[in-house]
């Protein structure tokens, strides 16, 4: 079944080429039909994958299949290869399930879309990419999937590309993941230079090993590091994210909540002896960067009126708490929190979404209210989202955030602090969001002349299409956490289950404070959780406290601005300076050469008269010369 | 007296010479028959030229396995050598013959004029090459280039109803004329030196001959008129005046086959005789082929910049060509260097791949000038008569595209394996300039096949443009292509066949 490997990324794949030939043709919705049933027959085989490493001793649960040898360049050897792994294949189990189910509900939510099957195939190809990411044995196939899913999520984001802000958020992300790609080639040479070889498992037995020196492990860490902090969205990379909500919203769904923006974390994952060899302080500035991000993300989102911006910075401070837990040693954490997050995020973008569409494309959470009435199903769902991104026990995200913490505070109690903040403010900003949306006053009533819709307007449940994707991850929002329960060792399945790929370098709290006490901890997640609900309770439902939206944290602390400004200004003189040595002395000395070539040829030309007596004088001039010339080697010389 | 009873003539292995045999039948049979018949019917002139020409490369191919497990030898008393240098190029002469019959067989019917002579001419200067590629004498060489030359002054004037047609047959036959001179001048002096004709024993003689110092003018004089005869064959700077005037004026697909069989042969020719007879004096021959080299990429490629008429601009384009073909002949003059067999190797794999390229390129262009609205005066394309095929033709218009970009060296087509082949064996001997010189008017080139494929793809078609691709042009591009794109996808098709091919009959 392994040596079939190669049908999971093919699969999409095909889709995306047949909805090429045949999309328009099959029109709307079966071409979205054609893509979701690629998908799903990616997920079952994934499936079927799975089973069969499962069947496998711990330690033989890793196979290789090399598809042909790519670049057979001297001493460069890279196979097109890919990998299963108990990692490669969990990430793929969830990438093709959750891929399943998104592009399920956006055969409901494209509908009557005139882009409809291209909107197919990007997405295809999104997920044909993100399988090549991390299904990849070295980390050249994993790049083309990497730059693969960076090209599909610029396509997606400015997919409604007549919209300016469109435009303009697709190629800030794509312009703002380059910087973090550089980081990713170079890592890439070094790797090649000092190992000798980009597959994964010659780089990391390398590691083990002792043979990569602790300092070129720290370089090669770091500029993986840096290209991780671009495609998952981390300080100080991190300000596309928000914009990229421009997309549709199961794009942001799919490629900016629960896949894509997750590559920074597998990477790093997939690395791990390397991150573990390297310096102590790469490990730190991990953690460290990925606090920050979490705190910063979280204090925004609490003042954004968006739907989807506010579900969008969480994602990004989501994203944070994973690097700090990679940080921390916690890498099956990491994983854990990974999985759980795409279900209930892309729960909730898609509940997001389902709110969009039944108030004719509105986000403005101020023109929402008591939807729960008018969109049960939403309602519902998205509730039991809410409830599992804010902690609330037994719901997925409690399990997973309060593993994270754990080894934070083994690794260090400040973080620790950090970390529960972060874990209040999310509790608390999406308390808000649920209140704003589903709760209070019918407030579209009074904005129902700008959808469209005069006087009479209502918002409406969304089709069944859209809905049965909303339950399903609703459910798997509930249960998720069963995967790996801090009660006993006999629970950890997913730790047991990645053992082999993250053993070594997994940090080892056994012995530590927090792990003696990780119940008063439990305890302590699920106050700070219910501290959160009841103090947004008491602003926004109940109207106790004043309302504190400080206008520097909409404005995303002004980073954003800055960054332009900055890109605007002094950025934009020497990208000039540069365009300017571009046209006028590159191209100037290239015109250059083709100017002389030009009168070159005009006074060669002249010689062309026609005559055949001219021609009969350049063979004799030609024949003398060469005749000379041997008469002078045959005599003289 | 003379007793003739004791003359014994030398033994001929005819099969080994079948494909020359095969060629032969086809042109008596067209001649013969032809002018006892009425005008044949089902262009049947054209399918038995191709019939003849398939024949020949089927034999070729048996004789191919043959050499390669008993090995090379010499045919007909050592007159001509059997290897598979030879076979090599005389696959790709008769492939071209045949595809070049078709591109004929479309031309002269919508001219009116099908008729079997032009036939039978590109039969019997198929037989002139296939004589002059496995010639190991320098007397039967001769024969070989006059049944070939001869051919191919008739078939350059053979539109008599143009002006310009006659004009190039002329042109052509004057200086070729005088180039044969030249030739057969250098010959005698050689022999004067030697006492031989055959290049094996010419190599004997100049090994074992110690020349007198600073008197070894003679040979050298001799070896330099030969070279220069061969230098206006295969159309080298500044030997090459003639090859835009007959390119542009003959008959467009008469002009690709000028341009494939003619070429190909003198240059299998010129390779063979200096590889073989004149290795002991390479160190002088050699900084020649170098120098000529140079000027003809040169020339070559800056020249066709400037050109507005597609054929000359082809025409230029050839000699480029021709320039690149002779940098694997240098590099096979550094007889001290371990891979001087690579510079043999390039050049026969080069003219193949060439064969096929250029032969597509001119069907293209015969295609294209079918329509009168497309051509000027004298029936020749200008540039403009491109302007918009893609999207007018589109199939016809990437065709043109791939085989522009295969003589512009692209990767993934025939050009760039071909180009690489003899660059690298420069580079493998050490001949670094003349590789760069090679790379950089590889480039200068390229604007040339650029312009016209700008102008296919981006520029308008013109209202009047009514171009049809008839049936058999449509078979010899699809050919050409075909081709074309396959040795450029699996070079390694084309390259294995090659590991033989410095083992020369002679050598």
């Amino acid at each position: 079944m392994l040596n079939l490997l190669w049908l999971i990324p093919l699969l999409p794949l095909a889709g995306a080429l047949l909805n090429i030939a045949a999309g328009r043709k099959l029109g709307d919705p079966r071409s979205g039909w054609l893509a979701t049933s690629a998908t799903l027959i990616s997920f079952l085989t994934t499936v079927l994958a799975y089973f069969e490493l499962l069947g496998r001793q711990a330690e033989k649960r890793s196979h290789v299949e090399t598809l042909f040898s790519w670049l057979p360049v001297g001493s460069l050897q890279v196979d097109f290869a890919l990998l299963a792994d108990p990692l490669s294949i969990t990430m793929s189990l969830f990438v093709t399930g959750v891929s399943t189910l998104i592009h399920l509900y956006a055969i409901g939510y494209m509908h009557g879309d005139a882009k409809f099957s291209k909107f197919f195939i990007y997405l295809n190809l999104f997920v044909f990419s993100m399988l090549m990411l991390v299904l990849g044995e070295n980390l050249l196939v994993t790049f083309l999937g990497w730059e693969g899913v960076g090209a599909c999520s610029y396509l997606l984001i400015s997919f409604w590309h007549t919209r300016n802000s469109a435009a303009v958020a697709g190629k800030k992300a794509f312009v703002t993941n380059r910087i973090g790609d550089f980081g990713v080639m170079i890592a890439m040479f070094l790797a090649f230079s000092h190992v000798g070889s980009l597959s994964y498992g010659a780089i990391n037995e390398a590691a083990h090993a002792g043979e990569l020196a602790a300092v070129s492990a720290t370089a090669i860490a770091l500029l993986l590091f840096v290209g991780a902090c671009g495609k998952s969205a981390q300080l100080p990379l991190y300000f596309w994210l928000p914009d990229a909500m421009e997309g549709p919203t199961p794009v942001s769904a799919l490629i900016h909540a629960a896949t894509m923006v997750t590559s920074g974390v597998f990477l790093l994952t997939r690395i791990n002896p390397v991150l573990h060899v390297s310096y102590a302080w790469v490990s730190t500035t991990v953690a460290v960067v990925g606090a920050a991000t979490a705190l910063f993300a979280a204090t925004i989102a609490v003042s954004q009126n968006d739907i989807k911006r506010v579900l969008a910075y969480s994602t990004v401070s989501q994203l944070g708490l994973m690097f700090l837990a990679i940080g921390s040693g916690a890498y099956v954490a990491a994983i854990f929190h990974m999985v759980t997050h795409a279900f209930f995020k892309a729960l909730l973008f898609l509940g997001s979404g389902s709110v969009i569409h039944g108030m004719h494309h509105e986000q403005d959470m101020r023109k929402m209210g008591a939807l729960r009435k008018v969109m049960p199903i939403t309602g519902f769902t998205f509730i039991i989202g809410w409830l599992a991104i804010a902690g609330v026990p037994p719901f997925a995200g409690f399990w997973s955030k309060d593993e994270i913490l754990l080894y934070v505070f083994a690794k260090s109690p400040v973080l620790y602090v950090v970390g529960i903040v972060t874990a209040l403010l999310t509790a608390y900003y999406m308390t808000r969001q649920v209140i704003m949306v589903f709760y209070g006053k019918a407030r579209w009533r009074d904005h129902g002349d700008e959808h469209g819709a005069h006087g009479d307007f209502t918002p409406h449940e969304s089709p069944r299409v859209m809905l049965m994707p909303l339950v399903v991850l609703s459910v798997l929002s509930v249960v998720g956490g069963a995967m790996q329960l801090p009660f006993s060792k006999d629970l950890h399945f997913l730790e047991h289950w990645l053992a082999p790929v993250v053993e070594e370098s997994e940090a080892h709290i056994g012995k530590t404070w927090a792990y003696q006490n990780k119940y008063l901890l439990l305890l302590l997640a699920v106050a700070v959780a219910t501290a959160g609900i009841v103090l947004a309770l008491a602003v926004y439902a109940k109207a106790k406290l004043k309302v504190v939206e400080p206008k520097v944290l909409e404005q995303a602390w002004h980073y954003d601005g800055a960054v332009a400004r900055v890109v605007a200004g002094p950025g934009a003189a020497t990208f000039n300076l540069i365009a300017w040595f571009d046209a006028n002395i590159v191209d100037g000395i290239v015109n250059g050469v083709g100017q002389v070539v030009r009168s070159v040829a005009g006074s060669l030309r002249k010689a062309q008269s026609g005559f055949v007596r001219v021609y009969a004088l350049l063979i004799s001039i030609g024949a003398v010369v060469i005749l000379g010339w041997l008469l002078l080697r045959g005599v003289v010389l | 007296m003379n007793d003739l009873s004791n003359f014994f003539g030398p033994a001929v292995d005819w099969l080994a010479i079948s494909p020359l045999l095969s060629l032969l039948a086809g042109a008596l049979t067209l001649l013969l028959v032809g002018s006892l018949t009425g005008q044949w019917p089902w262009r049947l002139y054209a399918h038995l030229t191709a019939l003849s020409a398939v024949i020949a490369i089927a034999i070729s191919i048996r004789l191919w396995g043959d050499v390669g497990t008993n090995g090379a030898r010499l045919l007909i008393g050592g007159a001509l050598a059997l290897d598979q240098f030879a076979l090599f190029a005389a696959i790709a002469i008769c492939l071209a013959i045949a595809l070049v019959s078709y591109l004929t067989s479309d031309y002269l019917n919508r001219e009116g004029v099908d008729l079997p002579e032009i036939y039978a001419l590109y039969l019997t200067a198929g037989i002139g090459a296939l004589v002059m590629i496995a010639s190991n004498d320098l007397v039967v060489l001769f024969l070989g280039l006059e049944t070939l030359g001869l051919s191919l002054y008739l078939l350059a004037a053979s539109n008599r109803r143009q002006v310009s047609s006659q004009e190039a047959g002329l042109k052509y036959f004057i200086l070729g004329g005088f180039a044969s001179a030249f030739f057969l001048y250098g010959v005698a002096l050689v022999y004067g030196v030697t006492g031989s004709t055959r290049l094996i024993n010419l190599n004997a003689a100049l090994t074992s001959y110690i020349p007198v110092p600073r008197n070894d003018a003679v040979l050298l004089i001799g070896i330099g008129m030969i070279l220069i005869g061969f230098a206006f064959k295969v159309s080298l700077v500044p030997f090459q005046a003639w090859t835009p005037d007959v390119y542009q004026g003959a008959p467009t697909p008469t002009t690709a086959f000028v341009a494939s069989v003619g070429k190909i042969a003198a240059l299998v020719a010129l390779v063979r005789v200096f590889v073989v007879a004149f290795p002991s004096r390479s160190d002088d021959w050699g900084t020649i082929v170098f120098v000529l080299s140079a000027l003809t990429l040169v020339v070559g490629s800056v020249v066709a910049v400037v050109q507005t008429n597609v054929k000359r601009m082809l025409a230029y384009s050839s000699i480029s060509h021709a320039g690149f073909i002779l940098v694997g002949l240098e590099a096979a003059s550094h007889r001290a260097s371990a891979n001087v067999d690579d510079g043999l190797v390039g050049v026969a794999v080069y003219v193949v791949l060439y064969a096929a390229m250029v032969v597509g390129t001119f069907g293209v262009v015969t295609v294209v000038t079918s329509d009168q609205a497309n051509s000027d005066a004298s029936g020749s394309a200008s540039l403009d008569s491109f302007k918009g095929l893609a999207k007018s033709q589109p199939l016809l218009g990437l065709a043109m595209t791939v085989l522009l970009l295969a003589q512009a060296g692209m990767p993934l087509t025939s050009g760039f394996v071909a180009k690489f082949g003899v660059i690298q064996a420069a580079v493998a001997v050490g001949s670094y300039e003349l590789a760069v010189i090679a790379m950089v008017c590889a480039v200068i080139a390229a604007f040339v096949y650029l312009r016209i494929m700008v102008s296919m793809w981006l520029a308008d078609p013109s209202d009047s443009t009514t171009v049809k691709v008839p049936p058999l042009s449509r078979i010899s591009i699809a050919v050409a292509v075909a081709v074309t794109l396959v040795t450029g996808f699996l070079p390694s098709l084309i390259l294995d066949l090659g590991s033989n091919l410095a083992e020369l009959a002679s050598k």
